[in-house]
């Protein structure tokens, strides 16, 4: 039997389908904190999310029929659910509702890893040379310079910025090598936020994020979205883009061990680049996660 | 000539022409398909260029080509001033397609336990794991006892041939289905041959050999 969920987890809002790639009037069927969910969208094109029952996937159903439903929230082009009982609000993007912006899902990617070890490794500037060669860094390139971090309170959020990188390709959009800003936010346990200098506009930021669905402790789906300044790509395009990283990063991930991620300091050995990912683990260690963690022996 | 290859980033059999194109030095052009999670590859214009469906389609100027395994022996036959990716002579012509087949039984397990696990496709990750285990051991002895006769490839010439191009890019993805390579050392050797061909390119979950040991 699998572990139950530490409250905190089981009461936040997960991500569990990008809205649009439901299926009208047929169940799609998914995990989530190891539960089984199905989903379905009504005639009205609006998210229903239930406990699983005998249904399978691509069963035709009406959603009128679906009496015990979860909770629900669309937000940035995903559907969210709960288990428990839920926060009144999601963490904000802002950005996302600028009316020039191009906002896409990405794709629901599965990965054998848990959550917490996807959003570090999104945090994490030192391999952009080694894993994303010639695109998010290249050789000599690969010192991470100092940066700041910071676990906002007002907010509940992790904040890293000046982060500075050397890209020979820092987007579908970019002509040449820049160095290139990133902020990066964790606003929620499970999803991570990335702001980075944009190619066509100097004045603004492409926003990337990484929201992951806890399938397993060892298991998640990464649904991955983007929200670009890029006049003249197209949807494929970016999402191919944002593929081929994500693509490098799959087997990295699926080769971390342990799977889960440990958040005593002594279990596994940072460097000075590591100083988001260690203010990530302590900022869920005191949020009391267990779920998806090697909790700190008390 | 224009070649222009409808191409997904991440699938096998896509980087297979691209791997093979890359080795002959042939320029192409990509028109990305969204196979996932747009599902692209069902669209009528795409339908159109390929009736069945799947991924990839090269175009030569106006000949409309799919499959992976034919578009490589297409590609070689016409491209391959060696002859050695794809050779006339009878035995080993036979002797690819029969390994161009195995890829295809690759793509059937290995693939499609990635798809079930990695892409929410609904296909039985047991049986295929299982499936890709039993062709992976085949390979594993064939290229054993080749090894022993001083064979490196899939077939009998002493130079790869379009049969390990075929073969590789879902053996590589495996892990990505849950199935493990590290009881099949002959293939993994394999593997690390394959990624030191001059011209060798990765794709994304593929990444290079380091270099090999010199004696």
């Amino acid at each position: 039997m699998p572990n139950a969920p530490d409250p905190i987890t089981r009461n936040l809002w997960h991500v569990v389908a990008a809205t649009d790639e439901l299926p009208l009037g047929l169940v799609e069927t998914t995990l989530l904190l190891d539960t089984r969910l199905a989903l379905t969208r009504g005639n009205d094109g609006e998210p229903v999310v239930w406990l699983r029952r005998d249904e399978e996937q691509g069963d035709e159903i009406d959603a009128g029929t679906i009496h015990d439903r979860l909770p629900v929230r669309t937000a940035y082009g995903y559907t969210w659910t709960c288990l428990g009982t839920p926060a009144d609000d999601l963490f904000p993007i802002p950005e996302f509702a600028e009316p020039d912006r191009v906002n896409m899902s990405c794709g629901s990617i599965g990965i054998h890893v848990s959550a917490p070890r996807a959003v570090e490794n999104f945090l994490d500037m030192g391999h952009f040379p080694y894993v994303h060669t010639d695109i998010l860094g290249s050789e000599p390139h690969t010192e991470v310079k100092e940066y700041d971090v910071e676990v906002s309170e007002e907010r509940d959020e992790v904040l890293a910025t000046k982060c500075r990188f050397m890209q020979p390709r820092a987007a579908k959009s970019a002509t040449t090598a820049m160095e290139v800003e990133y902020v990066y936010r964790v606003p929620h346990p499970f999803c991570s936020v990335l702001y980075k200098s944009c190619p066509e506009d100097e004045s603004r930021r492409d926003v990337i994020g990484i929201f992951l669905q806890p399938m397993t402790e060892e298991r998640c789906r990464a649904h991955l979205l983007q929200s670009m300044i890029d006049s003249t790509s197209t949807i494929t395009d970016l999402r191919r883009f944002q593929q081929t990283i994500f693509g490098q990063d799959k087997p990295i991930l699926e080769n971390q061990y342990p799977k889960k991620l440990p958040l005593d300091p002594r279990a596994e050995t940072p460097i000075r680049a590591d100083k988001s990912a260690i203010a990530y683990r302590r900022w869920l260690s005191q949020k009391g996660i267990t779920y998806g963690v090697i909790p700190q022996a008390s | 000539m224009t070649i222009t290859l409808y191409d997904f980033e991440l699938s096998g059999n896509c980087y297979k022409l691209r791997l093979l194109m890359s080795i002959l030095g042939l320029p192409y052009d990509i028109v990305p398909v969204d196979f996932f999670p747009g599902r692209e590859h069902k669209a009528d214009w795409f339908l159109r260029l390929n009736p069945f469906g799947q991924l990839p389609v090269l175009k030569d100027d106006d000949l409309v080509l799919s499959d992976s395994g034919a578009i490589l022996a297409y590609l070689a036959k016409k491209y391959d001033a060696s002859g050695q990716w794809f050779p006339d002579d009878p035995a080993i012509t036979a002797e690819i397609l029969r390994w161009h087949a195995v890829a295809d039984d690759i793509t059937a397990t290995s693939s499609a336990a990635r798809l079930a696990l990695g892409y929410d496709y609904d296909f039985d990750i047991e049986k295929s794991q299982k499936g890709a285990h039993r062709i992976f051991r085949l390979i594993d002895e064939h290229l054993w006892f080749g090894e022993r006769e001083g064979r490196d490839w899939l077939c009998a010439p002493s130079h790869p041939t379009t049969a390990d191009i075929a073969c590789f890019p879902y053996v590589m993805l495996s892990e990505e289905g849950g199935i493990s390579r590290q009881d099949y050392p002959a293939l993994r050797r394999w593997t690390d041959r394959v990624r030191r061909i001059p011209g060798f390119t990765v794709m994304s979950g593929i990444f290079p050999a380091g270099p090999a040991k010199v004696d």
